[in-house]
């Protein structure tokens, strides 16, 4: 007696949380069917293998019959196939469109395209995150990304309105939108250390400050590209490494009002003209398309590390960012060469000085070197 | 007379892309209805055409209008080559066409093609000009308003009940036409579709003039069926109930004939002789009911009556023996006779009602209180038959132009014409109604008729209940005289649909009769079959279950008159062994009474199954059940007798496990304090004590007893053993769950909002070697508890909760496949409030809805209840209607606790009794009508209101779907039309379309959704009565192909959450128990 066929369909669709995430999570229907006799379901319903075998499938027909309008979450609204309830709806996109941390931190900054994609099996073993978990979170980033792609008007917006996210999922989409975009390397050794959580915060800000959409809110693409413009305006700020009195000058004002209130001051005295040099010349840099992808790259090399090895505490990164750019203003000679713009660019490259402070620390946490340098360097972007 | 028809074109959205080119669609619409055509501008490039079209008219013979669908198809324009079709919509605008329905269909529907599937949504607005026709001659019958509800709807009151109405029509397949073979699959499905969406317009038209003709304004209970017989055609047949129907809007039209207890009707003796108006052929003597049945009638029959006397009845004394389809002369002219002489006699019979009432059959299943005088048992008739052989001379289908053969007169019988189907259905209702008659009953209650189909053989069954009814509701304006009646009826109310109807010395076939335990006055029968729902007001302890019988029997594989000899052979096997398993497991259950039975014996290539499934309840009035004894015919052996101990123990253990999850607990009862000893139930007490005390004793009692209190199996070899085996194997719902697949589960009636209706399908391949019989009852019996455990699995979110009106359908679509289909609903249930029976929410309605409500409820319980019954027909209004089916719950209670010493007195006194009732109903009647009539423009108004804000947050409206007649928690406040669709689906990709499972998957959920879309378009919210009539399925894996077809019905209806209600009346402030129940609300 072998069962042909078998099904179950409901007026509600019957929708079971634990095995959506196991489908989600990539499990052919006999791992689910393992996972969850494992998980003791069968004592507590006094249920057989066979019917959690029928059971799983079932759901799992149903899902595979849902992908196709979770591709279009708005469609999952209006369709009248399947009748599920509001919250479940709700429910559904969100773990749909939600992604694992570890495989987000693998394909953030690359090519959403065939070839990552062919990648995909050595990621998958890599993490050991389920293929088909793998081929559905990447074939998300990359819907999301075509979608919005050339969409005017807020990227989160965007998303949000046409993929019904939660405010947070959808802040995280962007910022792998904006990531894959803008082709940010973050895979590198040095970078490992650094969090999606911290890309998707330098993300955030940078969509805010950089973009064409932070000048001028009515363009294509607004928020996925960064603004020409103004990168090219960067290029000016070499004067304040270029001029030595400049530097000299810009040091003298830096170290005048963090005297006293920084504990590794004498390093940053000593360190102060690298510092800047590096600093400066990453921002010069960003015309050229590989040494925007490189941004970060560059900043931990040139910064971070230079700090990290001096033992900066967090804190004192922050007094001297936000310092180094608030004297900036009051150099002479900057004022006259440059233009207002260019200032206000210029805050914005260091944004440090326009934020709020709390907001790095938020995400701060222990005091050890290596989360120094970490929030540093959100802290600097 | 012509109508008006008037179509508007919206607009289309999630169109699928037919221009690979551009990724887009350009979409226009063709609307056709008759013959006429209009089309639509052509939106270019756009999945989401606004076509927003002009209304187009169509001026059309109402005719036409009920018989014909309107058609609406999608295309895509192309310059180059032939337009390409998307998919199309068939609306049936028949609920247009009465009053009080739906005004406008307006809303999206689904694009369905029946290769693709859904398509994409269109929205359609449709409205319907109707110029009154006076007309006497006409052909249609608009106005006639259908019901596939088995009881009389919510918001009608019943005036009179007419009777048995059916139809069929027959028309050539369009899948068997020559053309098939030249045309597409999508044209051939297409072209299946609109003619069997024809061919019922055309049969409910019909029916429709039937009920005009009887002078009745609605059908109840209508079922339409399709036969598709392949080769020889495709039979569309109906049947229902014509009732006079009056909307409940003027309750106080009613209240006077009720209130004036002035005229001085006397009551006629039901029992006997019930008024010979009410049945055609006049008084039934028991030498008529011979020369019936036992008539070597040409189809097999056999009657399965209320005893276990199944046992000791071989099916040969049932009715004559099964035969084949076609038989000799002799038989067939015998035959001839017996018809003529039962014409003759109607013919003779004076009675102006006698034409109508041809066969005195009703397909309800639950009736108004006091309809239901006495229930004699199920009677049941089959017939096998070859389809080849027929050829209808009237057989010219073609496609759009259908006539039906139909028989006009019985007279005109005569063996020179060919057999028609009508003529077969015509022999099956005769042979049921002399059952009836041989069970002393007048009339069929319960009434269906089914057939099963393969190859060229076909088996007709046709079941119901025989029952005497109350002869008031048959007749025209008899709504007076109600009161007295009642109340002299009143003291056995409750038990009187169980007291026999036959003759106690003329039984009909061996019963066991003992007097009735609740009034003690009447004979009952020691066990109860019936195809109808549990009485509302029928007394129950405990709660009831579903019990199922399951059968397998393999037959050869033969051709034509012998495969119809072999299958009549085996019908008779097959019936006895499903009544003796159903009683066998009742009896396990610690139950007494069956509803609800349906028996289905579905016929393969090279098998019968045989799958009867009903609940079992406990019924007050009929004696309590013994047990199972088991007997072995080897006693000699030592090891062997101590097996069956071993055995006997189980089952003893089992029936006392099964009490006590049912909670039966039946008052222990003195019979010396009533005064009148009967000897039979005394020595069964004692008996059933014994047994309860050890199971050794049991297998030391004697047996030469005679009388058959403990149930007797012998097991004498391997085969019996087995079969102890099964019912040992049943396992019991998991805690929390119960089953029935009656309307209501007996026992239990504090159900929550929450609702989900399923279908489920299960295909089963057998191992095509050496098959026996044992093998497949087994495989058979597996598939079935294996289905119920997978059901109850799914479910368990939704604990405690209790599966209403499981209805299993088993097919076998090829020779090692069988298929089982389930629709059911899952209600959920306050578990704190269950234990509580008294104090039910709407016992607190009622409370709430009297200001003098203590007084009325200083009364017992017992004349509480009454005082509802005693309204011939009450208001039926949601509430109140429940209240009478939940009266019965709290009398069983009490029956429980009372003091039978005090019975002789109450008996003594009752004359009081009745002075006191007459107040109370007066009192009580007075007050729950004027509640209704406040309430039912809320309720209205309510809705209104409701339905605008989730239309305002998501498009898609919530439609419920239940199979059963009420949905629990709300308030039924509209009738909006009968929802009868039939759609194909082909598939030409299975493996890509997910193997079968994810093929009929997604087909099951498009037609849900479809039905969901027709009730949201005509302003509904849910569908009531839904039934999956069909589902065949066919699959041929090898070319990657499968077909399914699928036939829903069900009434779309308009509800208001009871809660809702309450908040806006305000009238009385909300118990919190009531609005517990109802708050937690979920959309299902």
């Amino acid at each position: 007696m072998t069962s042909e066929l078998d099904i179950f369909v409901g007026n509600t669709t019957l929708i079971d949380e634990d095995v959506y995430r196991l489908w989600l999570d990539g499990y052919s229907v006999t791992d689910a069917v393992a996972l969850r006799v494992r998980s003791g379901i069968l004592e507590q319903t006094g249920a057989t293998a066979a019917v959690l075998q029928s059971d799983t499938m079932d759901h799992y027909r149903t899902f595979h019959m849902l992908e196709r309008l979770l591709h279009a979450p708005p469609k999952l609204l209006h369709q009248l196939i399947f009748q599920i309830p509001p919250s479940r709806q709700a429910l559904l996109i969100e773990r749909y469109y939600a992604f694992d941390e570890a495989f987000v931190r693998e394909v953030l900054g690359k090519k959403l395209s065939k070839g990552t994609k062919k990648d995909l099996d050595d990621i998958s073993t890599k993490t050991g995150i389920t293929l088909k978990s793998c081929r559905r979170q990447f074939d998300n980033f990359k819907r999301v990304f075509k979608v919005v792609e050339e969409m005017r008007g807020s990227l989160v917006d965007n998303i949000q309105q046409h993929f019904l996210l939660s405010d947070r999922l959808a802040r995280d989409y962007a910022a792998i939108v904006f990531f894959a975009n803008n082709r940010f390397e973050t895979g590198k050794k040095k970078l490992q250390y650094l969090s999606f959580g911290d890309f998707a915060f330098c993300a955030e800000l940078m969509i805010q400050n950089w973009t064409l959409g932070a000048v001028d809110s009515q363009m294509d693409d607004m928020d996925m590209d960064l603004d020409k413009e103004f990168l090219q305006d960067l290029k000016e700020l070499k004067v304040l490494v270029a001029d030595k009195d400049l530097l000299d000058l810009h040091k003298s004002l830096v170290c005048t009002a963090l005297r006293g209130k920084l504990g590794v001051f004498s390093e940053m005295e000593a360190n102060f003209k690298n510092l800047s040099r590096g600093l400066v010349n990453v921002a010069a840099k960003l015309t050229h398309n590989k040494d925007v992808r490189d941004l970060f790259v560059d900043l931990v090399e040139k910064f971070v590390e230079p700090c990290r090895s001096d033992h900066w505490p967090l804190s004192d990164v922050r007094f001297f960012l936000n310092q180094y750019s608030a004297s900036v203003h009051s150099l002479d000679g900057f004022r006259l060469e440059c233009g207002g713009t260019i200032w206000a660019h210029c805050n914005l490259h260091l944004p440090g000085s326009s934020n709020s402070p709390a907001s790095a620390f938020q995400v701060a946490g222990t005091t050890s070197v290596h989360h120094h340098a970490q929030q540093f360097f959100l802290y600097f972007q | 007379m012509p109508g008006k028809l008037k179509v508007k074109i919206v607009a289309g959205r999630h169109l699928p892309v037919m221009d690979r080119a551009s990724d887009l669609t350009d979409a226009f619409v063709e609307v056709k209805f008759g013959n006429t055509t209009f089309k639509t501008d052509v939106y270019l490039k756009s999945l989401n055409p606004q076509w927003n079209s002009e209304w187009f008219k169509f001026e059309v013979d109402d005719e036409d209008l009920q018989d014909e669908p309107l058609q609406i198809t999608v295309l895509d324009h192309d310059t180059y080559s032939a337009n390409d079709a998307i998919g199309k919509v068939y609306i049936d605008i028949d609920p247009l066409l009465y009053s009080e329905a739906a005004t406008v269909i307006s809303g999206w529907f689904p694009i369905y093609d029946t290769i693709h599937g859904i398509r994409g949504e269109i929205n359609v607005v449709v409205k319907v000009d109707l110029f009154n026709d006076l007309n006497r001659f006409r052909q249609s019958s608009c106005g006639v308003k259908f019901f596939c509800t088995t009881s009389i709807p919510k918001c009608y009151r019943a005036v009179i009940i007419h009777g048995f109405v059916e139809e069929l029509v027959v028309n050539e397949d369009p899948e068997y036409q020559w053309i098939d073979r030249i045309r597409t699959p999508r044209a051939s499905n297409e072209a299946r579709q609109r003619l069997i969406s024809l061919m019922s317009g055309e049969l409910q038209r019909k029916i429709g003039l039937k009920v005009l003709e009887m002078r009745g304004n609605a059908v109840v209970g209508y079922l339409q069926c399709f036969d598709l017989e392949g080769e020889s055609g495709l039979v569309v047949r109906a049947i229902g109930t014509a009732c006079t129907l009056d909307k409940l809007s003027s309750p106080a039209a009613f209240l006077p004939a009720c209130n004036s207890p002035s005229k001085e009707m006397k009551e006629i003796p039901f029992n006997e002789d019930p008024n010979p108006n009410t049945h055609s052929s006049g008084p039934s003597t028991p030498l008529k009911n011979q020369t019936y049945s036992f008539s070597p009638s040409k189809s097999y029959s056999r009657q399965s009556s209320s005893s276990d006397t199944d046992l000791s009845l071989t099916p040969k004394t049932g009715m004559g023996s099964g035969s084949a389809g076609k038989e000799g002369g002799p038989f067939k002219a015998l035959l001839r006779q017996q018809t003529q002489s039962a014409l003759e006699q109607r013919g003779g019979s004076p009675h102006r009602f006698c034409r109508r009432r041809e066969f005195p059959f009703f397909t309800l299943t639950a009736f108004p209180p006091g309809f239901l005088v006495h229930v004699g048992g199920v009677v049941s008739a089959r017939s096998v038959k070859l389809l080849d052989r027929i050829h209808n001379p009237a057989f010219v289908g073609i496609m759009g132009n259908t006539r039906s053969y139909k028989l006009l007169d019985w007279n005109s019988f005569n063996s020179d014409e060919p057999e028609t189907r009508d003529a077969w259905w015509a022999e099956i209702r005769q042979e049921i109604k002399s059952h009836a008659k041989a069970l002393g009953c007048h009339a069929v209650v319960g009434y269906s008729e089914s057939t099963s189909i393969c190859e060229e053989v076909c088996i007709l069954s046709a079941s119901g209940t025989a029952a005497v009814l109350n002869p008031r509701f048959l007749q025209d304006g008899t709504v007076e005289g109600c009161l007295e009646q009642r109340l002299e009826e009143n003291l056995s109310t409750r038990c009187g649909f169980c007291h026999i109807p036959y003759d106690e010395l003329n039984m009909p076939f061996p019963a066991h009769l003992t007097y009735c335990y609740n009034c003690r006055k009447q004979k009952v029968p020691d066990v109860l079959f019936t195809t109808i729902d549990l009485p509302t007001d029928a007394t129950v302890i405990g709660k009831g279950c579903l019990i199922q019988a399951r059968l397998c029997r393999l037959k050869k594989k033969a051709q034509a008159e012998a495969n119809a000899t072999a299958i009549s052979n085996l019908l008779p096997f097959m019936e006895y062994e499903v009544h003796t398993q159903l009683m066998n497991k009742l009896k396990l259950k610690g139950m007494n009474a069956l509803f609800g039975l349906r028996i289905q014996i579905t016929v393969g290539e090279n098998m019968l199954m045989g799958l009867a499934s009903a609940t079992g309840v406990y019924l007050a009035a009929l004696p309590t059940p013994g047990g199972i004894q088991i007997a072995g015919k080897t006693p000699n052996d030592g090891s062997y007798e101590q097996h069956i101990s071993h055995m006997q123990k189980k089952i003893n253990d089992t029936i006392a496990k099964n009490k006590e999850l049912y909670e039966i607990n039946p008052p222990e009862i003195s019979e010396e304090i009533i005064g009148s000893p009967i000897p039979e139930p005394r020595q069964r007490s004692r008996l059933l004590r014994s047994q309860s005390e050890s199971s050794d004793e049991v297998t030391e009692l004697d047996l030469s007893h005679g009388k058959k209190d403990a149930f007797v199996l012998e097991i004498d070899d391997t085969d019996a053993m087995e079969d102890v085996h099964s019912l040992l194997t049943d396992v019991p719902p998991p805690s929390g769950f119960y089953s029935c697949n009656t309307e209501i589960m007996p026992g239990i009636n504090n159900w929550t909002s929450e609702i989900q209706m399923f279908t489920s399908v299960r295909v089963i391949r057998l191992s095509s070697l050496n098959l026996t019989n044992q093998a497949l009852n087994k495989n058979f019996n597996d598939l079935c508890e294996n289905l119920l455990k997978s059901l109850y699995f799914k479910l368990r979110s939704m604990i405690p909760c209790c599966l209403c009106h499981v209805n299993f359908t088993v097919s076998l679509p090829e020779d090692e496949l069988i298929q089982v289909t389930v629709t059911a609903v899952a209600i959920t249930f306050d578990k704190n409030q269950a234990l509580q029976t008294t104090k039910t929410p709407v016992e607190k309605s009622l409370q709430r809805a009297s200001t003098d409500n203590e007084e009325l409820l200083q009364f017992p319980l017992e004349l509480c209840s009454d005082s509802l019954h005693s309204h011939p027909f009450p208001p039926v209004k949601e509430h109140l209607e429940s209240a009478s089916s939940n009266s019965g719950i709290p009398a069983a209670q009490r029956a429980t606790s009372v003091d039978y010493s005090s019975f002789a007195d109450r008996c003594s006194s009752w004359i009081e009794l009745i002075k006191l009732k007459a107040q109370t109903i007066r009192r009580g009647s007075i007050k729950t009508t004027v509640t209704v009539e406040k309430a039912s423009p809320v309720g209205d108004g309510n809705f209104r209101n409701r339905s605008a804000p989730p239309c305002a947050n998501s498009t898609v409206g919530v439609v419920k779907m239940t199979p059963l007649s009420f949905i629990p928690g709300a308030k039924i406040t509209k009738y909006l039309g009968i929802i009868n669709m039939f759609f194909i689906r082909e598939t030409t990709s299975l493996r890509e379309e997910g193997g079968v499972s994810g093929f009929l998957h997604a087909f099951i959920a498009e037609v849900f959704a479809m039905v969901r879309a027709h009730v949201a378009a005509l302003g509904g919210n849910a569908v009531v009565s839904y039934i999956m009539k069909q589902c065949v399925f066919m699959e041929n894996p090898n070319k990657n192909q499968a077909q399914c077809l699928i036939n829903v019905s069900g009434d779309a209806v308009v509800f208001v959450r009871e809660s809702d209600l309450e908040v806006v009346s305000s009238q009385q402030p909300t118990t919190n128990c009531q609005s517990s129940c109802t708050e937690g609300e979920v959309t299902t």
